[in-house]
């Protein structure tokens, strides 16, 4: 309840037009010349002091991606990346890989802090009541600090960042890279296969339950900077953990690309929950600006009995492009999506997810609330589809959008396949607009018309919230309220 | 407390007439019934009152205690203290009855000023307010109006017109759709909101209502113009001869 509160008391502090993350801030930068090259790729592997195999694999992809193009069928529209005009990698001066936050540059903390993340222990240890989240922080193309890493190592559980995990726990990684999302997958994929800088590694061994939530904060701040992470997480045999991941950047008249992959793999019995919070700047009013989020997000149940559940909140980005899927190939595995996807001003979404049935006896659910606003265009795209093998799959996808003014669009593209006889899918969609009588009668209380808005949206998407990590619960109603702003009159 | 002077209005969307030259006056702590047939413009006064936009008053004025609200939307106009029990409520999906309650309070406090309820203070006045309706627990949790029957839509039109204190309460056909035990629970309700600093506009088609609350005076409208007024016993009359011979007198 106290969240609707705060979201109308956001909307109305912040003027329209005003990304409250757009600050940007003057860190010296370690950047690497423009443009894409197999000596970039060079240069990026021998910044991070990478073994060989990392280089040869980041090679191979390369010279995969040299050959691909850019995907066309998602329903987005915009002017084509050059991408030698990018930078690959940068990374503020004075972290050559800090032990600890004390070895952290002040003004970074200080950028965390403005965002409201809270990477000082100290702070967190002292609080009583707030929870504790272990949080990994990605400045650019580096991860900058990693909180609680002594705690989670007494419990077994690896949390750093890739970089560092590559160095330390090298079999691991290469075990388990690229085998949800392949090198040659997909253009952006491939892409960021040559060239992630930095992420997430997570490793919870067996039967161990994660102690605290995880979760990574990613920041753009350079210009014409690319942000390619990567993330990996593995949850062995019975465990289980909780991973969430923000994102901000600052307001910018160019567009930005970001490119991140994530693979989670889910033993037997394990089970991995992932939320986003992404709120990327979306661009301005005219459409100018933004970030181009082009993210390729799997789950490989690949145990028996796992599960793996995605929860999305997007907001911001100018263009989203992004399909966190799940593959069930354990027999009794089953997978989710919950996803919020909200659209304003000029934003263009083309987002959903796949649930491909391998197993037996495997489930899925979807459910995916779209908001459109503005001249938003806003794209639910799914496929669930079950193998000759599948037998018993079973899915239910719930598709509902809801239309706030006359000049946006919303979408329901679904592709559904079952290939063996014994599967059952279930596909529910429906469109809405907010209703001239929800807003009188609201209005009619004495709620004026934006925390109407607030309101009704936020009703709207609850299913969605209630899936999602408490801390987040409450930062994403306020999002989504201040996504919508400016949206009716 | 609410004077209507002349009032002219339209549909704003295709300019169909609908009030045309009401005159209206009720005082602070009467009860005035509104009677009319179907279409003679009873629904539509009472958007008017509350400020819908989908309606336009091109002549005359609306006085609440004594200042004109034309200008103000609907939102402020509730804030002041104007409520209107809708015929039909409308259902919020997702939002909690409870939930819903809170933030509307929370709003009419700020509007006029105030701080915001303490979670202790607003759950005593709503467990309160709920017991007197016969209103359970259960349902406060559950989305408002989703799923309610006739009798819990109208009887949580009623809580929140307890909690929210309006000083001018218009009732548009709230006996619609009840049976008599509802609508007692109803009337008690509405009865038990009448003070001296209070105003109620019932609007109905049926005597009916009346008999559960009493009102001082009686208003019939007819082609969006007030044809008749007069105690309670035009209430009685209209019953027993309908509104052909009204009508007539006053062609």
């Amino acid at each position: 309840m106290p969240a609707v509160q705060e979201t109308i008391d956001q909307v109305r502090q912040i003027d329209v037009d005003q990304y409250k993350y757009g600050f940007e801030t003057t860190i010296e930068m370690d950047k690497a010349p423009k443009g894409l090259s197999e000596d970039i790729i060079r240069l990026i592997s021998s910044k991070k002091n990478e073994p060989e195999w990392m280089l040869e694999w980041r090679l191979q992809a390369y010279s995969r991606w040299q050959t691909m193009e850019e995907p066309s069928w998602a329903r987005v529209r915009y002017p084509k990346i050059d991408f030698n005009d990018l930078h690959y990698y940068a990374a503020p001066k004075s972290t050559s890989g800090p032990k600890s936050l004390d070895e952290v540059d002040p003004e970074l903390l200080r950028v965390y802090e403005k965002l409201g993340i809270p990477l000082k222990e100290q702070e967190i240890l002292a609080g009583v009541e707030k929870s504790r989240i272990a949080v990994d922080a990605v400045f650019d193309s580096v991860s900058v600090v990693t909180t609680f890493k002594e705690e989670l190592k007494k419990a077994g559980v690896i949390f750093m960042s890739i970089s560092e995990a590559m160095r330390e726990h090298p079999d691991l990684v290469r075990k388990y890279l690229g085998t949800v999302v392949p090198q040659s997958d997909n253009f952006y994929a491939t892409l960021n296969s040559a060239v992630f800088t930095d992420g997430s590694f997570v490793y919870v061994p067996k039967g161990v339950r994660c102690p605290m939530e995880l979760s990574t904060y990613f920041r753009i701040n350079e210009k014409n900077t690319g942000q390619f992470e990567r993330t990996l997480i593995i949850a062995d045999e019975g465990a289980y953990v909780s991973y969430l991941e923000g994102c901000t950047a600052p307001q910018r008249d160019e567009n930005q690309l970001h490119a991140a992959v994530v693979e989670l793999i889910a033993l037997d019995d394990a089970e991995i929950k992932y939320s986003t919070v992404q709120n990327w700047y979306p661009g301005d009013k005219q459409g100018k600006g933004g970030i181009y989020n082009f993210v390729t997000k799997r789950g490989d149940c690949r145990g028996k009995n796992s599960k793996i559940s995605w929860t999305q909140v997007e907001t911001g980005s100018a263009i989203t492009w992004k399909y966190p899927s799940c593959i069930l190939r354990g027999d009794g595995s089953r997978g989710e999506f919950y996803s919020i996807a909200v659209s304003n001003g000029h934003q263009q979404i083309d987002s959903g997810t796949k649930m491909i049935h391998l197993g037996k006896n495997t489930s899925s659910r979807i459910i995916s609330k779209g908001i459109a606003a503005g001249v938003s265009e806003n794209t639910y795209r799914g496929q669930v589809s079950a193998h000759r093998k599948a037998e018993n799959a079973r899915n239910f996808t719930q598709c509902d959008s809801l239309l706030i003014g006359d000049r946006c669009g919303a979408h329901t593209v679904p592709y559904i396949e079952a290939k063996n006889s014994t599967a059952q899918f279930e596909h529910e969609a429906t469109t809405s607009k907010i209703s001239e009588d929800q807003l009188f009668y609201c209005l009619q209380r004495g709620i004026p018309e934006e925390a109407a808005i607030a309101l009704i949206v936020n009703g709207f998407v609850k299913e969605v919230i209630q899936e999602l990590p408490m801390e987040f619960a409450v930062e994403a109603q306020k999002l989504i309220g201040i996504s919508l702003e400016g949206s009716v009159g | 407390m609410l004077e209507i002077k002349n009032l002219h209005a339209r549909i704003a969307e295709d300019g169909t007439e609908i009030i045309r030259g009401l005159n209206l006056t009720v005082k602070a702590g009467e009860v005035a019934a509104i009677m009319g047939p179907n279409g003679s413009g009873k629904s539509t006064l009472s958007y008017i009152l509350s400020g819908r936009e989908d309606y336009e008053v091109t002549e005359g004025d609306i006085l609440y205690n004594g200042e004109s609200i034309l200008e103000l939307d609907a939102s402020e106009r509730a804030a002041k203290g104007i409520f209107l029990a809708f015929q039909y409520p409308v259902e919020i999906p997702g939002v909690a009855t409870m939930q819903f309650l809170k933030v509307a309070m929370n709003e009419q406090r700020k509007y006029r000023g105030e701080d915001e309820l303490t979670t202790p203070e607003f759950m005593r006045r709503v467990k309160e307010a709920a017991a007197e309706l016969k209103i359970a627990p259960e349902m406060l949790r559950r989305p408002l109006n989703v799923g309610f029957s006739g009798g819990e839509k109208k009887r949580a039109e009623i809580l929140q017109m307890a909690l929210l204190e309006p000083k001018l309460c218009v009732l548009d056909e709230t006996d619609s759709g009840l049976d008599i035990d509802a609508l007692k629970i109803v009337a008690d309700g509405v009865n038990a909101l009448r003070s001296p600093d209070r105003a109620v506009v019932v609007i109905t088609h049926y005597q009916r209502l009346l008999n559960y609350i009493v009102p001082d005076t009686v208003h019939v409208l007819y082609k969006g113009q007030v044809i008749k007024s007069g105690d309670k016993t035009l209430a009685h009359e209209l019953e027993a001869n309908g509104y052909a011979e009204i009508i007539e007198a006053a062609a």
